[in-house]
């Protein structure tokens, strides 16, 4: 199918039918990536962004692995921090923008935060509802020998809840490469969507074309890297591997 | 050192709707006890009120002298209840958490050595069979060496040649470990060839119907008139047919009809 597509776009672009200023040819979009990569721009704009990525994605799964830990095991914490997170999280997460630039500047703390808000709430929330939902029968084990809640959350509730955490950790991601790339369009000298950016001010689709390129290509090399982490980390499933939805 | 069991005013409701006694036992330590029933009678509620999985609404338990660690009681569920991201070596270990790595390791080799699944050490519960899988869960139980050991229908979901199998594996265990057993059952070959002692359930809620010595061989003989004998008697007697259990024959000992 993609082969397809890009027959069908090279065709169109060499018979015309769909102006350059509109749509570049596969070939000029591709020229343009190799002279980006000839020139450093690439490897420079990639490791910014991918930098960013890395920083925020860490932070947001760092606070959501505590707090959705937190309130996974303990009642009392999640009737306390829950109905807050729950709240913020209604939030259009580009809604904070104003606010982190306020806070923190317009320079890599802003956005680094950014991403961290894009991550932190699909891995909390994977995080909450796969312990909480831990299979009563196994935590009457823990009961039986004896265990206490702090062992029973180490031993039995967050492995149990890791196949839920791996779902939410690739959901974490995919949105932290939106939220990155919304991060740098709103105000960057670097990285990835900084060329975004550039090629539109400049009437330059191919260079916009190759940047968003390379965010796929970034997206998806990443989150192909997380399932196949993922994939060793609960490969106790007892599921059709073909159709896991950690697969 | 086996642990009696001593049961007294036992009583269980939920919202308001008595599921179980009021109840009098005294289980004798090192002895096994079947419990059998209808299901619905309160036989499962008994043996998690055993366990500690469920608080009484009334009456009391009291296990040994009342001071018991939680080593001191195993508990083999209907299920396997296997942690599936452990494998079977450190599913057996699993009730000594609290032991250092060497005595965890030696606890679990043994125990697996009991119920034959040595060979099996490293694998997944994923990879095992519901037999298997069964008799890691019972070395789960016994791996802490308890006094008490609380088996609920743990051989129901297993095919009869396996049961069978399973069930000279409990009597071995019983010789080797020589803790006080409470077996919930439907399945009274199963509690007539390992129990010392049969109570019939009745109910709900769950009262004594029925509470026998059986004085058979363990293993007993499956095919001795003397077990028919039993197992038509207990039959007649949860089918509601006999409600007078002093009908049975002087070869039988009855110990007590509530």
């Amino acid at each position: 199918m993609p082969l397809l597509l890009l027959g069908l776009w090279q065709g169109a672009a060499a018979e015309g039918l769909v102006s350059p200023a509109i749509l570049p040819s596969p070939v000029l979009v591709m020229n343009t990536l190799l002279a980006m990569a000839q020139s450093g721009e690439m490897a420079q704009a990639v490791g910014a962004t991918a930098l960013r990525m890395l920083l925020g994605f860490s932070l947001g799964v760092a606070a959501a692995t505590v707090l959705g830990g937190l309130c996974g095991a303990s009642r009392q914490a999640r009737a306390l921090i829950d109905p807050l997170i729950q709240a913020l999280r209604s939030v259009p997460s580009l809604a904070w923008v104003p606010l982190f630039i306020l806070w923190l500047g317009i320079f890599e703390a802003s956005k680094i935060t950014l991403v961290a808000v894009g991550v932190f709430f699909p891995v909390y929330l994977n995080l909450v509802s796969g312990i909480a939902n831990v299979d009563r029968k196994l935590l009457e084990v823990g009961r039986i020998h004896g265990y206490s809640p702090l062992r029973r959350l180490m031993r039995i509730q967050i492995p149990a809840a890791l196949p839920s955490y791996v779902v939410g950790l690739r959901s974490g991601l995919g949105l932290g490469w939106m939220f990155v790339a919304a991060a740098e369009l709103l105000g960057a000298t670097n990285g990835l969507g900084f060329i975004l950016d550039d090629g539109e001010q400049t009437g330059r689709p191919e260079r916009v074309l190759a940047a968003l390129l390379l965010f796929g290509l970034c997206g998806k090399i990443t989150d192909w890297v997380l399932a196949l982490g993922g994939r060793r980390l609960v490969s106790w499933q007892d599921i059709d591997v073909a159709r896991g939805a950690n697969g | 050192m086996a642990h009696d069991i001593n049961i007294s005013g036992l009583q269980k409701s939920y919202q308001n709707k008595s599921v179980l006694g009021p109840l009098d036992l005294a289980l004798e330590a090192g002895t096994i006890t079947a419990i059998i029933g209808r299901s619905g009678c309160g036989k499962t509620t008994l043996l998690r009120c055993l366990g500690g999985l469920e608080q009484p609404s009334k009456g009391s338990i009291t296990i040994g002298d009342g001071h018991l660690a939680a080593r001191d009681i195993g508990y083999v569920f209907q299920e396997p209840r296997l942690m599936p991201w452990l494998t079977v070596e450190k599913n057996a270990w699993f009730g000594l958490a609290h032991a250092s790595s060497s005595e965890r390791r030696q606890a679990a080799v043994e125990a697996l050595g009991v119920v034959g699944l040595t060979h099996a050490a490293k694998l997944l519960p994923k990879e095992l069979s519901g037999g298997m899988a069964q008799r890691v869960s019972l070395a789960r139980a016994l791996a802490p060496r308890p006094e008490v050991l609380l088996l609920d229908e743990p051989f129901s979901a297993l095919d009869p040649f396996t049961r069978e199998q399973m069930q000279e594996h409990l009597l071995h265990l019983h010789r080797h470990y020589g803790a006080t057993m409470v077996l919930i059952t439907h399945d009274m070959d199963e509690a007539l060839a390992l129990a010392h002692r049969v109570i019939v359930l009745s109910g709900p809620p769950g009262i004594v119907a029925g509470d026998f010595v059986t004085n058979l061989s363990k293993p007993a003989d499956r095919t001795s008139a003397r077990f028919f004998e039993w197992k038509r008697k207990l039959t007649e007697l949860l089918s509601n047919r006999s409600s007078e259990p002093e009908a049975l024959s002087d070869d039988f000992t009855r110990r007590r009809t509530a």
